[in-house]
């Protein structure tokens, strides 16, 4: 099957030709990839509808997929649980706070080391490139006793700034800007702009797309996040959202249809993030090289 | 990650004025200054403070205790560190080709001829972007005796299925199953834009030289997404050492440590019997396992990734 369609179009042009033939082959392609989605799509559906039933039909034979009774009032039920409204809100404020400065602070650097001359320039960028490979387990310990030091331990502090530092944001964008002709900061320049105006005002608007994916993907990574806040949280006021599925998972783990209901809600802001995003998603990773979770 | 990175500009355009050096110079630290000192104060100093901690019994409370290389011996010769290097291994020999196979045959699947394959895309994506917790308590439930899988079993066999995350057959198995649904999006993405980036004229060149969808598949869709794969390949297997919460959620390393791998037993040492020292130590054996790999798969690639200049 799926060397056969290799011999199909890869231009869109022919690619829309083609698509108008129906062939019989194209038709069962069509169909059996469908098949194929649903099935992967089945952990979600069960996912739902366990939120909506009833607690006594969650297993066993005889219950399908629907309940006796579409139950809306178990979300009510696991967001009053637990203070799911403070872990939305926790999670948020922590990975819309980490993605500004992510976002902030790359751009800076980023411009610095595509336009700037300075010394030990090339230096210093190869040393952010090595550190892109070392995986964030090899640091979390020295992460924490700096915490503890800086008596940031259970804080937003803790969960926002020791991230949002890694050569990956600098590195992206320095990529992009890179491809920007400079004859358009140029003319700038001779009409007196400064570096931070022509960074404002000419730069960051052509590189919005790639500003946007890092934005995204950072947004993502923060709310996501589930090893590091584990550690470095240790009150039901600071928890984020994955630390409040966790807490919900063991303080009452058999309460299934209010743990899928908490998972949706988990779910939510990432799948609305993805499904706006979606017209760069292709190109985003491309360009980036976000690929291999 | 390095892979991608061009060279560093050889042949800077000279500026305007030729004093512009110094003036650079003094800009630049303003324009670094923020992500600097956060890279040397968040990213640098745990690094190298992570391979001191490691010669160190460092208890989370208590006095630290220089010890030279014994956490490096005493784990090397721990027999449950053993299995947990070992539970890694597998995990990530089964994982790794797994995700490739699949993201690659869905990449190709969703060609062209696919009505909206931007949605099909997407929707696969999804599992990628929604909490790994999430999306490992949602496999549990899945997997739970009288849970959806035991009850299809049921039904078509008559019989139970195994106990999935109970089980020492099943329980490594069943994390893979679940990490691979939840994380091939991103590499069927990467593909698919690599295959949109193939020209047309080589397959069609190919094709007039009479070779089949087999023969053009292999000399000319593959050599092609070499570079794709490559890269792929890398992440993917840097990614897959750092396991982590798909076993801490589905089977917490059980039965047993049938299922531990290196960052469950990391976070257990450091912060549940808080041993620091320990954690820090199994955190180098992991970088050092990275970057041989990593190293290994660069020396490797010349005889098969092929770039077009």
């Amino acid at each position: 099957m799926t060397t056969e369609t290799l011999s199909r179009p890869a231009t869109t042009q022919t690619a829309t030709v083609r698509t108008r033939r129906a062939t019989p082959r194209g038709v069962v392609s069509q169909v059996l990839l469908t098949a194929v989605l649903l099935l992967f799509l089945m952990p979600f559906v069960w996912m739902i509808a366990t939120a909506l039933k009833p607690p006594a039909e969650v297993f066993g034979a005889g219950n399908g997929l629907v309940g006796s009774e579409i139950r809306w009032s178990n979300f009510a039920e696991a967001w009053g649980y637990l203070p799911f409204g403070r872990f939305m809100i926790n999670g948020l404020f922590v990975a819309v706070a980490g993605t500004v400065v992510v976002c902030v602070t790359s751009v800076l650097s980023a411009y610095a080391f595509a336009r700037l001359r300075f010394r030990f320039r090339d230096r210093i960028f190869l040393l952010y490139l090595g550190t892109l490979m070392v995986p964030q387990e090899v640091t979390v310990v020295p992460m924490f006793i700096l915490m503890q030091q800086f008596g940031w331990v259970d804080s937003y502090a803790a969960l926002i700034l020791p991230w949002a530092f890694t050569a990956f944001g600098t590195f992206l964008l320095r990529q992009f800007f890179l491809t920007i002709p400079r004859e358009l900061e140029e003319a700038a320049t001779i009409d007196g702009a400064s570096r931070v105006r022509i960074l404002l005002q000419v730069v960051v608007p052509i590189a919005k797309p790639a500003v946007a994916v890092l934005a995204a993907f950072t947004f993502i990574n923060y709310w996501n996040s589930f090893l590091w806040p584990l550690i470095v949280v240790n009150s039901r006021d600071m928890s984020t959202v994955p630390l409040g599925l966790n807490l919900f998972l063991s303080q009452n783990g058999n309460q299934w249809h209010l743990l899928m209901a908490a998972a949706a809600i988990s779910m939510l802001p990432t799948v609305v993030m993805v499904v706006l995003l979606q017209r760069h998603l292709v190109r985003g990773i491309a360009l980036s090289g976000l690929g291999g979770r | 990650m390095t892979v991608s990175a061009p060279a560093p500009p050889t042949t800077p355009v000279a500026e305007p004025g030729g004093s512009g050096h110094r003036r650079d110079g003094r800009a630049a630290l303003g324009f670094l200054a923020p992500s600097t000192s956060g890279f040397l104060l968040f990213t640098l100093i745990p690094l190298v403070g992570s391979l001191v901690i490691s010669f160190f019994a460092w208890p989370v409370l208590g006095r630290r205790r220089f010890v030279g290389l014994d956490n490096f011996v005493e784990l090397l010769t721990d027999p449950i560190f053993h299995r947990v290097m070992l539970n890694t291994l597998v995990f990530v020999l089964v994982y790794v080709p797994l995700n490739v196979v699949v993201s690659l045959g869905l990449a190709l699947w969703i060609s062209p001829r696919i009505r909206g394959r931007g949605l099909y895309r997407l929707l696969f994506f999804i599992p990628t972007v929604t909490p790994m917790i999430a999306n490992a308590l949602v496999w549990r439930l899945l997997y739970q005796p009288g849970g959806p899988i035991d009850q299809g079993f049921q039904a078509v066999f008559g019989m139970p299925s195994p106990n999935f995350l109970g089980d020492n057959r099943w329980a490594m198995a069943a994390v893979i199953l679940m990490s691979v649904w939840q994380g091939f999006g991103y590499n069927m993405l990467v593909f698919s834009a690599g295959l949109d980036a193939i020209p047309q004229s080589l397959h069609e060149a190919a094709s007039i030289d009479g070779a089949g969808p087999l023969r053009r598949f292999w000399s000319v869709t593959l050599p092609m997404l070499s570079p794709s794969m490559f890269f792929a390949m890398i992440m993917t297997l840097i990614t897959s050492f750092q396991v982590f919460v798909q076993p801490y959620a589905l089977t917490a390393g059980g039965p047993g440590v049938a299922t531990e791998t290196m960052v469950l037993h990391l976070y257990r040492e450091g912060f549940v019997q808080f041993d620091l020292g320990t954690a820090s130590t199994i955190g180098w054996f992991l970088f050092m396992i990275i970057m041989l790999v990593t190293a290994l798969q660069f020396l490797g690639q010349k005889r098969w990734v092929h770039y077009d200049d």
